[in-house]
């Protein structure tokens, strides 16, 4: 069971009070892109083992999306932030970095 | 390889059972193959056999980086049924089906396949509708299915609780030859076959990289060392991202986990299988009586081979509304396996953007009973490299918008 923190309203809750909502900062593609960016945004996916970043709504809270931080093979969650940026915060990075040295980055 | 028979079961009786041979060699991997497949699971052995019974190409090593069978062939609750709307699928799903009745034969290894049949209940109005669409266009694809009544399925499963006050059940569809089969003996009759045949099974091998020259596909670097290969066929189910990174691509899969549990054993009680979709819970009864059930996946991705513990209630509440005397068993153990899904529910077996790099994966929820058909597909591409079976299933069907839809048709359990 996940137990995840709304960064809008701060209560934090078990994953059956939110509802997951896949990959998080994609990079968005409509009319004009070709097909494989188009394909590349609509459904591949990076689908890590370890640094995830995904989207999670407050279903049964505040109704607010936000944005979590965790890893996908000890559901450590490493920080959850609100929805209204493209990418993550850089105290974020520098978080998941500190616990995860071998880390890639987020891009 | 010494054939299993009667006969060989009353030699050995007198000696003591000294004779009998390790099912299948653990040989050193050698410098290059004509064919590597990673993950010996039950599609890759699969894939492997085929390739050799059907087309005779036997120099092919199968990688696994755990135990063969390991992963999610022996975390499945092993049922095999063909029932599905799509044509695509019900190709697959049913020449699957089919080569099941008679692999114990053609592998000289008894899986203990059962058809004892598959029953999908309804227990909405729109389940109702589906269902007999369902029936209709299986009729039309060959596979036998019945929309039966809730009597007949009172007839089938005495235990079922009928007018359950939230979702009743109001009919069935029922597919006679689905059933179950032995999971682990699936892996190994076709490890011991593919060893006999002189194919390498290495296992405690994991795949570290993948190099190519110009496009195409050379060799797989393990912890064992660099294999050198021709074609390279991946068929890792849930860590297919993993290996398609390797590789230089991306994929349109989703890892999660999905759990079972069984109860304690218990006299015999059901012998056929329900799924019930709507309230999302299926359940079996194994050979040494425990009931054997299955529900829903996570949410969100992840690798952790557990699943949630709310699932298991949910899951449980479930059967107990339709099965009331379930109330009393005790559950034994519970377990989870990481299944990759697709965005249309269907699987991917495909030609990659690597030249001599053949992807199977994508089964999701529904892998098991599609081992022998997904192995037949994917041996056919590998070898020929194209396959009837596997067309529709390719991974340029997204790009295309070409979906063979079965989240909307099959419901979630599937």
């Amino acid at each position: 069971m996940l137990i995840l923190t709304c960064p809008c309203c701060g209560v934090t809750a078990e994953e059956t009070e939110f509802h997951g909502g896949g990959e998080a900062h994609l990079k968005r593609f409509g009319p004009g892109a070709t097909d494989a960016e188009y394909e590349g945004y609509m459904f591949n996916r990076k689908n890590p083992r370890g640094v995830h970043f995904e989207r999670w709504r407050h279903a049964y809270g505040c109704g607010k999306w936000f944005i979590a931080a965790r890893c996908t093979v000890t559901l450590e969650v490493f920080a959850t932030y609100p929805a209204q940026t493209t990418e993550p915060p850089p105290e974020v990075v520098e978080r998941i970095k500190a616990r995860r040295p071998e880390w890639e980055g987020w891009a | 390889m010494k054939r299993y028979s009667v006969f060989a079961i009353a030699r050995e009786a007198f000696r003591q059972h000294a004779g009998w041979e390790r099912a299948w060699a653990s040989p050193l991997p050698r410098d290059r193959y004509q064919v590597v497949i990673v993950g010996a699971g039950g599609h890759g052995l699969a894939t492997a056999y085929y390739l050799g019974k059907n087309f005779g190409i036997t120099n092919v090593a199968v990688l696994d980086k755990g135990w063969l069978g390991g992963g999610n062939t022996g975390r499945n609750t092993t049922i095999i049924r063909s029932n599905y709307l799509q044509d695509p699928s019900a190709a697959i799903y049913e020449k699957s089906r089919a080569l099941y009745e008679t692999l114990s034969q053609d592998l000289n290894y008894n899986i203990m396949f059962s058809p004892r049949g598959v029953m999908m209940l309804a227990q909405t109005e729109h389940e109702v509708r589906g269902y007999l669409r369902t029936e209709r266009a299986n009729a039309l694809q060959g596979v036998e299915t019945r929309f039966i009544s809730p009597r007949e399925v009172k007839k089938l499963v005495p235990i079922i609780r009928l007018e359950g006050p939230r979702y009743p059940v109001l009919g069935a569809l029922w597919q006679p030859r689905g059933g179950t089969a032995r999971h682990d003996a699936v892996a190994w009759g076709y490890a011991r076959a593919c060893s006999a045949m002189g194919m390498d099974i290495i296992q405690n091998c994991a795949v570290t990289g993948i190099e190519a020259v110009g496009g195409q596909v050379t060799a797989v670097n393990t912890t064992q060392g660099t294999i050198g290969c021709d074609k390279l066929g991946i068929v890792v189910a849930g860590h297919s991202g993993a290996l398609a990174d390797m590789a230089g691509f991306r994929l349109p899969v989703e890892s999660v986990a999905l759990q079972a549990l069984v109860s304690e054993p218990i006299k015999p009680c059901m012998d056929v299988v329900v799924m019930a979709n709507t309230v999302h819970g299926y359940m079996s009864q194994s050979d040494k009586g425990e009931m054997v059930i299955g529900g829903g996946a996570d949410q969100y991705n992840n690798y952790t081979q557990r699943g949630s513990w709310h699932h298991i209630e949910e899951t449980v509440r479930a059967l107990v509304e339709t099965f009331p005397m379930l109330s009393r068993l005790k559950m034994l153990r519970q377990w989870g396996g990481i299944v990759d899904m697709t965005g249309d529910r269907s699987p991917i077996i495909s030609k990659t953007p690597l030249d001599g790099c053949f992807i199977n994966c994508g089964w999701g929820t529904g892998g098991f009973k599609a081992i022998p058909g997904s192995g037949w597909a994917m041996a056919e591409l590998m070898a020929k490299g194209h396959a009837p079976l596997a067309e529709a299933f390719s991974l340029t069907r997204f790009r295309e918008g070409r979906f063979i839809d079965e989240s909307v048709a099959a419901g979630v359990a599937h």
